[in-house]
């Protein structure tokens, strides 16, 4: 009889246990109740967002694989395809920062070669809270140590992200990891099982008792006894993965297995259910040849476990051996645990008795959905009124501030540390708009971005899910990159507080608005529930992957100045957008709304033209404005043009300086033309019913911005500068 | 010239070696695997970068007992050329083929980045193409690579000018700045006595093409070229 506290403790409710009572037709022994718990995790199960992931648009002419498979696969032409996805490693990362963040990039690379793709690029979403506490500057050196030492290790470039600090992630760190993979079209895996009679292999690392319960882990909210969580936390080899990519790829390429699926979360169980469900055929295994890192291991543990580096292999009984001898070259081992059988089961054999016997189909498929109650928020969100914010007095002032602001300062002391440049591919360096690299053999590239805003989602829900979809694409445009599809990562609170799944509700609705707009399928994504510590729930945080394509990589635009003389032009319109702006937070100390609104219609336009502009080869540069407005998107151009130069731009009259300078309203982009291409590029816009201003032109070491003549801030590159860079290491490099 | 790019389990940068080798120079190029004792007839060995064994002990420590080794340290005895790129010279160090040994960056990071570098010595067989004086931009990606040798061992390798290369600032001059790792001596690059084995920690293989922001990594490929 299962007790209230073993339940309890496997994550499961009462009536979760009933129907599994009835789908086995008896009652669970403890290890398949494990194997139920692990499977039907919020994590494994996605229970309580599947019914709004639904409503996403997954479709289009590109699409090789939508969401289901361990990532999404998109047609780029000439043969290829590329295979992404993102995945949260945020709960192991605030208990264990370093291994949660390593075995972050190892599980998601995992999941990318496990479909015959070579990963070539990593980004992540990083959140923390300020680097000026100690216990965040801990946090935040041990993820990026993590995600360092295994991404470099197993080498595949870290090329960009993001990191963003605010205070709702003091306690709840955000660590989303994204990978790329590039693959022939004809030769993708999947998790498959495909006959019966065929072997089970196991390879890779040994299975210790690291990780177990981790799914379950990853579905419940912290309080103060996490930190005895820290033994669940898996731990990260490198090198093994290394080997383990090598074979894998190796047996794919020679044409040695017919199906294969990582042990990620919930380990051996979910790939000994999950590829014989897809295949609607079953597996026996015998438990006692699983290759064990540890003396005594229960078939619980071996179940559960997420020992990290292990994939599981289906193979016709004709290529076992050839199989073994590759794995046997790159020193791994590969071990025949098991058939494929026809009766839909698992079955695992421990010492000769058979210890697990329940229906592939129920552990994978028939774990209860739910739509969960939702509610709007019944106190409004904090509105400032602009009659309260003052004029500052010093323009000059609040643009240092602003960049030195950790969210908008270089993150050079953090990418430095990650090698982005391995298997020469990386065309920009990180810092860029978006990451893009060249295909070998091939005057194509890739472009891609991984972009959030939780303070203006969390001031407007669905605005914020559009928001971030159309900066991702923003972003893409802005390197001259056409969108050709969506991943996301989707971290929010618990979805048992119904002003928590109004926000999740509203952020999907808002994406799938955004996502439709543009035509770009989502392919896939994770979803982060119960990121709540003591109570708080983090912002609402969706974070969007975009990939995109460039047909000819000499036509990608970058963010620097290029040439003092060249025309400052913005596209789009200023509005006074102060709501949830970093000007707000930085000056005021609020994140205070309303948030700007979006018009998609505008905001495609505003692409439209950058993207015409830059394949026509007009573009000198071009860069988003995001946080900081205007000011710091002019001030990073400065930045990252080589020999210091700066601006000098007439913001005109229409608006408040402030909001001129600092407002945060979307749909805009800073580009720059030789003066010959002034026209060209007004006449486009006109022709796109596109806003477009110009602004003044690029001059030499400063940055000036005046108002109808007058000077309102007039700043030496050199200092500012400084201050943008030196903003993150002042606080690890003293002494 | 027939290259040869060494595997060891662990190798991250071996594809980039031999991207450069094969496809952008054109030359014939094969792998050797670090299991066999067959160097394939190659005029060139290249120990590219990586974690070779995961460099879980010191770096490229364990990488100097596999078998290929034993062929690589008699092929450099009888005048063949090698070239250690990053892990590649730290396993060169290990191996004994070269003088010294690595410690961590003197920030105790992981640091990638372009650097600029001084060539010194233009009259080996890997730098005869560059003038002495001429400052390259090539990228660092490593964790130990602050050259350290004892000081007789110093004086030697500097009286024989077997230092190649040095951090320096894009304008030549050395600084404390532009030692961005904190070798001895700035030492980026440098030969054996006999000037056939380089090692050194930038990675020429990463700026061999325009499309990757610098093509002064080419110039020691084709000083190699341009002595065969």
């Amino acid at each position: 009889m299962i007790d209230p506290k073993t339940l309890a403790q496997h994550n499961l409710t009462r009536e979760e246990l009933d129907l599994i009572v009835e789908l086995l037709g008896r009652e669970p022994n403890l290890t398949e109740l494990g194997i139920f718990s692990a499977m039907w995790s919020e994590h494994c199960s996605y229970k309580s967002s599947k019914v709004w992931l639904k409503t996403l648009p997954t479709g289009g002419r590109n699409v090789v694989q939508g969401p289901g498979e361990n990532a999404g696969i998109l047609d780029i032409g000439d043969g290829q395809a590329v295979v992404f996805k993102i995945e949260s490693h945020n709960h192991p990362s605030f208990i264990e920062p370093f291994q949660g963040a390593a075995t972050g990039v190892g599980g998601i690379l995992r999941d990318i070669f496990t479909m015959g793709a070579r990963p070539i690029a990593v980004l992540n979403s990083l959140h923390f809270g300020p680097p000026v506490s100690p216990r965040n500057r801990a946090v935040m050196e041990g993820v990026v140590s993590g995600i360092s030492s295994y991404g470099n290790s197993i080498g595949v470039p870290t090329v960009g992200g993001e990191v963003v600090f605010d205070e709702v992630y003091a306690l709840n760190p955000l660590v989303n990891v994204f990978s790329l993979g590039l693959a022939d079209k004809d030769k993708i895996f999947y998790a498959r099982t495909e006959a019966v009679g065929n072997a089970i292999l196991y390879v890779g690392a040994k299975t210790g008792r690291d990780g177990i319960h981790g799914a379950s882990m990853a579905s419940q909210e912290f309080g103060e006894e996490t930190e005895h969580k820290r033994p669940n936390v898996q731990v990260g080899d490198p090198f093994k993965e290394k080997l383990l990519l090598e074979a894998c790829l190796e047996v794919m390429d020679r044409g040695l297995i017919v199906g294969i699926q990582d042990m990620g979360a919930a380990g051996l169980t979910c790939s000994t259910t999950e590829m014989p469900a897809k295949s609607g055929q079953g597996v026996a295994i015998d438990l006692d040849l699983v290759p064990q890192r540890e003396k005594g291991m229960t078939p619980y543990e071996i179940m559960l476990s997420e020992s990290q580096e292990r994939m599981l292999i289906a193979a016709r009984p004709d290529q076992v051996k050839a199989v073994r001898e590759v794995f046997a070259k790159w020193d791994l081992d590969a071990v025949e645990i098991g058939k494929v059988t026809g009766d839909g089961r698992l079955t695992c054999r421990f010492r000769g008795e058979i210890v697990v016997d329940v229906p592939v189909h129920a552990v994978v498929d028939l774990c209860p959905m739910y739509r969960r109650p939702w509610q709007a928020p019944t106190e409004p969100l904090p509105a400032a009124a602009k009659a309260d914010i003052p004029l500052p007095a010093d323009p000059g002032r609040v643009l240092f501030d602003l960049l030195a602001s950790p969210t908008i300062a270089s993150k050079e002391w953090i990418f430095r540390q990650y090698d982005h440049m391995v298997q020469d591919n990386t065309a920009f360096l990180p810092g860029a708009d978006a990451a893009v690299l060249r295909i070998k053999g091939s005057k194509k590239a890739l472009a891609m971005t991984l972009d959030s805003n939780a303070r203006m989602t969390s001031l407007a829900p669905r605005t914020g899910g559009a928001l971030a979809v159309a900066e991702a694409c923003r972003n893409l445009a802005c390197v001259g990159a056409r969108p050709i599809g969506v991943t996301n990562c989707l971290n929010f609170g618990n979805p048992e507080k119904p002003e928590v799944m109004w926000q999740f509700k509203e952020v999907v609705e808002g994406m799938s608005e955004a996502c439709r707009a543009f035509e770009i399928p989502v392919t896939g994504g994770n979803v982060s529930f119960y990121n709540d510590t003591e109570g708080v729930s983090i912002h609402p945080t969706p974070v969007l992957g975009v990939v995109g394509l460039i047909a000819d990589l000499d036509r990608a635009v970058r963010p620097g100045f290029r040439a003092a003389g060249d025309v400052v032009i913005l596209l789009g319109e200023s509005r006074e957008d102060f709501g949830g702006t970093e000007y707000l937070r930085t000056v005021r100390g609020t994140a205070a709304g309303p948030a700007p609104t979006l018009d998609l219609d505008r905001e495609k336009a505003v692409q439209e033209v950058c993207l015409r502009a830059a394949e026509a080869g007009w573009l000198e540069s071009a860069h988003d404005l995001s946080e900081g407005g205007l000011a710091v998107a002019a001030a990073e151009c400065a930045f990252h043009s080589a020999g210091g130069l700066g601006c000098e731009i007439e913001i005109g009259v229409d608006l408040r300086p402030d909001a001129a300078l600092f407002g945060e309203t979307p749909s805009r982009i800073l580009v720059t033309v030789k003066p010959g291409r002034r026209s060209a590029l007004l006449g486009l816009a006109g022709e796109l019913g596109v806003p477009a201003a110009v602004l003044g032109t690029v001059r030499e070491k400063a940055l000036r911005f005046s108002a109808q003549g007058r000077v309102i801030v007039d700043a030496a590159v050199r200092d500012a500068r400084a201050v943008w860079t030196d903003a993150i290491p002042r606080f690890f490099d003293a002494g | 010239m027939k290259f040869g790019v060494v595997v060891f389990p662990g190798s991250n940068c071996d594809a980039d070696a031999y991207h450069v080798c094969a496809g952008v120079l054109g030359q014939p190029t094969v792998w050797l695997w670090h299991k066999d004792h067959d160097l394939k007839g190659v005029d060139c060995v290249i120990l590219p970068g990586g974690f070779s064994y995961g460099d879980y002990l010191r770096s490229g420590a364990i990488a100097r007992f596999s078998p290929l080794m034993r062929e690589v340290g008699e092929f450099a005895e009888r005048g063949g050329l090698v070239l250690g790129i990053c892990n590649g010279f730290q396993v060169l160090l290990e191996l004994g083929l070269l003088p010294g040994a690595m410690l961590r960056n003197k920030r105790l990071k992981f640091l990638c980045r372009h650097v600029t570098i001084r060539v010194e010595n233009a009259a080996t067989r890997f730098s005869n193409r560059a003038a002495a004086g001429r400052v390259l931009s090539i990228p660092i990606a490593h964790f130990d690579g602050n050259y350290y040798a004892p000081p007789d061992t110093l004086d030697e390798i500097e009286a024989a000018g077997q230092v190649v290369f040095r951090y320096a600032e894009a304008d030549g001059t050395l600084s404390e700045e532009a030692n961005v790792n904190g070798s001895l001596h700035a030492i980026a690059g440098l030969t054996n006595r006999r000037g056939n084995v380089l090692g050194m920690m930038p990675h020429p293989e990463r700026a061999a093409e325009a499309v990757l922001g610098s093509t002064d990594g080419r110039v020691i490929f084709d000083s190699l070229l341009a002595g065969a």
